[in-house]
Order: structure tokens, then sequence, then C-alpha cells
């Protein structure tokens, strides 16, 4: 309908590797980032896995050339941002209307941890302004001026959504002709707070989970961070590789039910989901591969599977959550899982959806347990839903 | 592009200073109270019945409240449908100061009520919530009101039929400082019918200087 | 237990920000969920967390949650009979 976007680079760090080609391999032998918790200072260590970036804060500030003061959310970023925009390698970067979207949820929040630990215990040993990192949107600058970028530079925070928010919404930007090139996805840290958080929601699982699963018991939390360079049609028409993908639809629907939990019926999903694919122009049949949002939680899996049923029946494309891979990464996961819907297409893979034992017996569908390599992979729909009834979808197709 | 003028402010209401002002005329002043006794007391005048206002945080009440003042009267609902109406904010605090008193109580017991609102998107939840609103929605976070973006992105999603009308604006709060902001924005010039352009963003944003 | 019932129908009204609502229009055996008192989900989190400070019961596995938490009364139950057992 407009003017086509495409996907000029990918950057990807989470617990499943450091880069793209790590993310891939392990993609590839169905090795799981999820386990015991080493980084996180938590009381929950024995009891809840996660699945952390295997680098300490030492060694990842240094892969991602920022001094090591500042939050890890941060440092995510950088490094899968500065991998995404390497990887589109597009000449006279600089001369070009650039703009850097990100998103994340949880800020500097793991900086504040550690002010806050003296300051619980005597309130005159810290001050509000000394959680400098905090806010989300400093995070996002941070990585703008090591990336370069200043014409537009701006954050989202829509929880799990959050990133996916942030893609689509660098997407437009080009087709309006307000910029030629975006750097768009999102970073989140693992944190005490958002252990604690889930937690007390009783979403986690303590063992590795289940997506999809009729006895899934919760989520696991992960970290990571997952960008997109997206270019406008005529800078691609001058880039000496051809890209990757185009971005074909996207849609953002909200599920107006509760604070956190979906819709019985998932009316987010399924609004986002039909919306994403009118925007593309493509039917139902189309989609080679649904990457889910898929958290594992009793309640997003089946809402989710219900939508899905109502928009496919009885035609269902293979499908699968990566996040029993990952852990789920929150505001990164959007990203991320843009990320791995773009390598689906670009190798001709559909990713199996680790651990699954018994398909959810209210669902008419079972989801890809078995990797498949060398599949015909055109069109692929990417959810992500987030607390606040936020409900994305992205559709990225062959180019 | 197309030109900005397509749409229109058709309502605002600002909350700050604990003073209520409605489409540009102040509806309610308590000097005396303390931010929550103030939006308690705007909540008492709005004279309706919502018991899940009670648990709701400081930013979500504010921006819930602003949201009914700008309703107040319009409308919407019967005119349009509620998957073509969006809810598009930003602020420059996130959801900070529910952070801090979420994380007071994990020295007893964590609360998951108030967990819940350690997002600052959860306020956009909480207006579709109450008026149904199925459109887009967003929530950005950054250091000052960006009345360009606001204007770029809300017109944006009118002027190509994504949503036939939306509210916008800014919902900030810390401690003791707050201010919201939003706008009642739509196709079809009623109301104030200010043309939706920076220069009018700006204007209303500045009204009450808080 | 109806004093104990009482204290309850207070504590579930602060620990809830049940503003609008007093004890005495709790009934013991009104359902809290739902069509009762329209409690949701996060608020069955919020009475664990009662349940654990007050009377220092911890009910790990979330899904007892509906059965305890059905009226004031099976609470009260719940509450006696786990005062007796750490007795």
């Amino acid at each position: 309908m407009n003017e086509p976007v495409f996907v000029a680079g990918i950057g990807a760090i989470s617990a499943i590797g450091n880069n793209i080609a790590e993310n891939l391999n392990a993609l590839l032998s169905e090795t799981t980032g999820i386990g015991k918790m080493t980084g996180l200072d938590s009381v929950h260590r024995d009891q809840l896995p996660v699945a952390e970036v295997k680098m300490d804060h030492q060694a990842l500030a240094s892969l991602a050339g920022l001094p090591e003061g500042i939050s890890r959310t941060a440092l995510l970023s950088a490094v899968a941002a500065r991998e995404a925009l390497g990887s589109a390698a597009i000449p006279g970067f600089g001369k070009l209307r650039s703009g850097f979207i990100s998103a994340n949820s949880v800020g500097g929040m793991d900086r504040t941890e550690k002010f806050f630990i003296p300051f619980m215990e005597n309130n005159q040993r810290g001050r509000l302004r000394d959680v400098v990192h905090h806010e989300c949107g400093t995070v996002t600058e941070l990585v703008a001026d090591k990336l370069g970028i200043k014409d537009q530079v701006t954050t989202i925070s829509t929880a799990c959504s959050s990133s996916a928010n942030a893609i689509f919404f660098g997407a437009r930007l080009i087709r309006n002709g307000l910029l030629d090139v975006v750097v768009a996805g999102g970073a989140d840290s693992l944190t005490k707070f958002t252990l604690n958080g889930f937690n007390t929601l009783m979403i986690l699982d303590s063992a590795l989970c289940k997506p999809f699963d009729e006895n899934r018991k919760g989520l696991n939390l992960g970290e990571g961070a997952g960008y997109v360079v997206l270019v406008s049609e005529k800078l691609a028409a001058t880039l000496d590789q051809k890209p990757i993908c185009r971005l074909s639809g996207y849609c953002n629907a909200n599920d107006a039910y509760h604070q956190t939990a979906s819709s019985p019926d998932g009316t987010g999903s399924f609004l986002a989901m039909s919306g994403a694919l009118q925007k593309s122009g493509l039917n139902p049949a189309d989609i080679s591969y649904i990457n889910l949002h898929g958290t594992g939680t009793q309640n997003n899996d089946i809402a989710e599977g219900t939508a899905i049923k109502r928009l496919f029946d009885p035609h269902y494309p293979p499908m699968s959550s990566t996040k029993a891979y990952t852990g789920h990464t929150l505001g990164g996961c959007g990203g991320l899982e843009a990320v791995y819907s773009i390598l689906a297409i670009r190798e001709g893979l559909i990713y199996p959806n680790l651990r699954l034992e018994t398909p959810m017996k209210d669902l008419p569908f079972r989801v890809q347990t078995r990797l498949q390599r060398h599949a015909a992979v055109e069109h692929v729909l990417s959810n992500s839903f987030g607390f606040g009834g936020n409900c994305t979808s992205l559709i990225f197709s062959k180019a | 592009m197309t030109p900005a003028t397509e749409s229109y402010i058709t309502a605002t209401t600002v909350i700050c200073r604990n003073k209520v002002i409605q489409n540009g005329r102040e509806i309610l002043n308590l000097p005396e109270e303390d931010l929550p006794g103030f939006l308690l007391a705007v909540y008492r005048n709005l004279e309706v019945q919502y018991p899940k206002f009670h648990k709701m945080d400081l930013l979500s009440k504010m921006g819930w409240l602003a949201a009914e003042c700008l309703l107040d009267g319009s409308s919407l609902n019967q005119r349009v449908s509620p998957q073509r109406i969006g809810v598009v904010l930003s602020n420059a605090n996130s959801s900070l100061d529910t952070d801090l008193k979420y994380f007071e109580t994990t020295r007893v017991m964590a609360s998951p009520a108030l967990f819940v609102y350690t997002l600052p998107n959860i306020v956009t939840g909480e207006i579709c919530i109450r008026h149904g609103f199925k459109g887009e929605n967003a929530f950005f976070v950054q250091e000052e009101f960006d009345a360009d973006l606001m204007q770029q992105y809300m017109s944006q999603l009118i002027n190509n039929n994504i949503l036939q009308a939306g509210i916008c604006g800014w919902v900030d709060l810390l401690g003791q400082q707050y201010k919201t902001v939003l706008f009642l924005v739509e196709k079809e010039a009623r109301g104030l019918a200010q043309p939706f352009n920076t220069a009018n963003i700006i204007k209303n944003f500045t009204t009450e200087n808080g | 237990m109806v004093k104990l019932m009482s204290d309850l129908k207070s504590q579930i009204i602060a620990q809830l920000n049940l503003q609008d609502v007093k004890p005495e229009e709790i009934g013991d055996d009104q359902p809290l969920f739902v069509d009762g008192l329209g409690l949701d989900s996060i608020d069955a989190l919020e009475l664990i967390v009662l349940l654990q400070q007050e009377y220092k019961i911890k009910l790990s596995n979330a899904e007892d949650g509906p059965k305890v938490f059905k009226t004031v009364r099976t609470m009260a139950e719940y509450i006696k009979a786990h005062q007796a057992q750490n007795a």
C-alpha cells in the first residue's frame, strides 16, 4: 500500500549468544539459554531459573565500549544496536537522516538497586538525583550518542510489546519520508526488581518454562536486546548488499480488559494479528511461520492460542515460542524475536518450541516441536503482547 | 506528507498545581490538599462509581481522572467505534514514583498490586479499560514534552485512517511534582475545534505553567 | 469465628483499597470474586500477602486461592485450621 520499508541489518544479544551468529547456532543446536542464576544476586538464586547473558558487567561494558558505571540495559542495547548498524554497512551513514527508536521497561533499575541498598538503611545516604540512569530515556540517549544518531531519538515503554512498537514506529518515520534510516528495537536487563515483582504475581516457573504446554507453570525471565536497521526503498537500492527482508505489516491494539491479564478470548491479540495482516495485504494462509509471544503463563498462552484459532482455523501455519530458548526478555523480546523472525526468512528455518510434552487440550492445533531446515519461509508473523493490554503484531516478508 | 490541519483538538484537560482545567476553564482548585487528597477530591467531584479507581497508583489515577474530564460530554463512544480510538501518552519520570513505593514494600513483603503499576503504560491501559478503547496505544519516555512528536504520531494515525479519534499528551509524576495535559484529537472540527498543530499543542500545554 | 470474620472484613478492605465498601456490607458467605465483591487475580495475590502478614500463614500454591478465598467464611476456616496446625 505505502512504499515498502526494508530490513538492511540485524543485531542481537541474549542468553543464547552475544551476537547474531551465536544466537543462530544455539537456535539450530536447540540449546536453551535458561539455567541457574549466576550473575544476579538474589535470594531466589536456587529456586528460579533465569536466562542471563553469559557475560559479567565488566566484560559486557568492554564489549559495548562503554564505561562500567552505566546500566546493563544500556550495555545490552549498545552491543546489539551496534551489531545491527555494522551489518547493514550503509556508506555515508553520517550524512543520512537517521533515527534511534529504542524500547525498554526497566531502564537503569539494575544501577538503582545498587544505590538503594545503602539508601534503605539510612535515607541520608542517598539522593534521588543519584539515580541518574534510572529513566528509560537515559538508556536510549547513551546508546544513540554511541551510534552517532541525532535526528530522532526516542524511547518507547509499553511493557513487553515495547520493542515491537519501536520497530513499527521506526518504519512509519521512513514511510512518511521523515528519515532515511532507523535503528529500532529494544533491550532489558535482569533485575531483582522484576524478578521479585513477577514472583509476587506467581507467574514464574521454578523449572524451565514450557510455552503452550498443557502443564505450563509460568515464565522464566531473561535479558537481552534485539535491533533491526530499517531503510527506505530509495536507500535500499543504493546499497551493495540486498536487503534481508521487508517489514510488510504491523498493528497495535489494546485488549482493554485488565491491567496485566489478557482477556479470555484474546481480543487485543486478535485485533493486532488481523490488523497486521490487513496492513500487509496478506491472508492468514499466506503466513509461513508464527513466532508466538508464548510466555508460558496459563493466561497468555490460552488467550493467544484462542485468538490464533479465531483467525487461522482450520489451516494453521507452523508456530513456536522462542522464549523457551531466551526466557522472557520483557522490553527486549519484541526486538529479539523480530530478529529471529528475520533469520527464519533468511535461513529458511522453523524453530522448535523446546520442551513441549503435552499440547494444550483446549486448542485444536499443535506448535512446532522439531527444527525444520530448508523451509520455504515467505512471511513471518511475530507477536508481542504486554501488560497494560498493549498488543502488537509485526509481519516480515521476503524482499 | 499530508497537511497537519486535517485533525482538530476538540477538548483539553490540564491537571497541575492542585487545579483541574477543562477546555481552558478552571473547574477545580484545591490548594490545601496533598496529591492523594487532591486526586480523591477530583474523583468525588466527578460523581462516578468506579471502585477500581482506589486501587490505582497515583500516575494512573491522575491520567484516568484527566481522561474522565477530557471525555466529559464529548459522547465520543457513541460516535466512534472503540477500535478506532487510541491513546498516545508520554512523560519524563516513567513509573518511578510507584517503583519507589513498590521498593519500600519489598522491605516487609512485596506488594503484587503495586508491582502491577511499575510500568508507565498501565495508565493507558486503565483509560482503555474504562472506555473500551481498543485502538493503537503508545507511551514515550523523554526528558521534556515533545509537541512535535505528539503531533506527528497522532496525525499520522488519524490521517491514515488507523484511528478516527485519540487521546494524547503528557502524564508525569514524581513525589509532589506532577503535571498532566491531555488532548482529545478528532477528525471532525467539534468542541474547541483548534487545528491540531504544534503551536496549538504548546499553547495548551503551557496554559498553566506548573 | 465471628470476631475473626469481622477482623478479616476490615483487613480485606484495607489491603485491597476498597474505599467505598464498609465491613458490615460484606456478607460472611458472599462470594468475594467476580459477581460478589468484584475482586480480580491481583486482589487474590494481595489476599495471599494478607494471610502471610497478619496470620503468618503461607499459601504457596496459587491454585488453592479460589477455594480459600471464596468467601470470608472459607478464609476464616482456612486460618483456623492452619492456626490449629501451627499451635
